[in-house]
């Protein structure tokens, strides 16, 4: 008897593919323990959330929102554009990271010039 | 007393001649003062121009902004020691004779940053637009820094050693004109203002920061805060 639907084992693969991409990157350095517990904890929701749908619904009405469908919507839009802002954060310190470093080279090539000047004369 | 005029210029090569000219002779006459010229990586001659006027030039390699080169300047003012740093816009629009003023109080121990306001003397010369673009930038910048100014975009300022030494810029384009306003207040530097005199041309209109960026500047600012 196949306990789950079609839709459930496709997101259900779709989910330890990214589970196993989490642990990857928390292995190889890339994203740091915070990081790794986040993604851990919302995969594992949505997980959960699969295998017993009811229980977005059982939170959805609790929240007085009605469907559990919704809940899921509601929640996974709040998280993306949350993510997103931290994206745009993270972009604008490399940004300035960038100048750091452009400021570096110009200071360090006006001493050079300096030192090349002062050896000639 | 060293004192230090910083000029940011990208792409400034038909102007920065006759403003490195005209600055070079009101500071030889009136006021002792190094000049240079961060060349924010110009594709045209600007750093070679700059250079030939026996100025001191840094080139940054990559275009970073406004904000990147008036940090790049003040970390050189930094480094080398000087007492004052003033920034002095490439594009004409600024009065050489304006730095005695800028500088003064600084000078007499009454200020750490001074910032030329273009709004208490040559209202009648402005825009418009230009105008308004400023009022709502000062009540921007008041907003999200919590320090109110009559001219929170100017490009004209002098700082103390003392600002020199702890002001950090995060910013790297126009909105680092408010930016300073933040790291003022979080040093408790004294600010003050001083009215001074703008030349608008359409050289410098066309330099300048265009009205529809000022959504990006406040959107920037926001950004900052979350930094």
């Amino acid at each position: 008897m196949n306990i789950f639907l079609p839709i459930q084992i496709f997101l259900l693969v779709f989910l330890l593919f990214a589970f196993s991409r989490v642990i990857l990157r928390f292995r190889d350095g890339t994203i740091p323990l915070g990081m790794f517990l986040f993604w851990v904890a919302i995969w594992i929701l949505a997980s959960f959330s699969i295998i017993q749908p009811n229980f977005t619904s059982f939170i959805a009405q609790r929240m007085g929102i009605g469907r559990g469908a919704d809940a899921v919507i509601y929640a996974s839009l709040i998280i993306v554009f949350y993510l997103n802002f931290r994206l745009t954060v993270s972009l604008e310190n490399l940004r300035h990271e960038i100048t750091k470093l452009t400021r570096e080279i110009a200071l360090k090539e006006k001493i050079r010039h300096a030192n090349l000047k002062r050896r000639k004369s | 007393m060293k004192r230090l005029v910083i000029i940011p210029a990208f792409n400034e090569a038909p102007m920065i001649r006759r403003t490195l000219k005209n600055l070079k002779e009101v500071t030889q006459k009136l006021m002792p003062c190094d000049i240079l010229v961060v060349d924010d990586g110009s594709g045209d001659k600007t750093g070679t121009i700059a250079r030939n006027a026996g100025v001191l030039v840094l080139r940054h390699k990559l275009n970073r902004g406004l904000g990147g080169a008036l940090g790049t300047g003040l970390e050189f003012a930094k480094r080398q020691n000087y007492d004052v740093a003033v920034t002095f816009d490439a594009d004409g629009q600024h009065h050489p004779n304006d730095i005695v003023k800028a500088t003064e109080p600084i000078e007499r121990g009454e200020a750490d940053i001074v910032i030329g306001t273009r709004t208490k003397s040559s209202h009648g010369n402005m825009p418009v637009d230009r105008r308004l673009i400023i009022r709502g930038s000062n009540v921007i910048t008041w907003l999200l820094f919590g320090v109110w100014t009559s001219d929170s975009q100017s490009g004209f300022r002098a700082f103390s050693k003392k600002a020199i030494q702890h002001v950090e810029l995060k910013t790297d384009r126009m909105e680092v004109a408010s930016e300073i306003f933040a790291e003022a207040k979080k040093h408790k530097l004294k600010v003050t203002e001083v009215p001074i005199t703008v030349i608008y041309t359409d050289y410098s209109r066309s330099k300048g920061q265009g009205n529809l960026n000022a959504i990006n500047i406040f959107y920037k600012l926001l950004l900052r805060l979350a930094r």
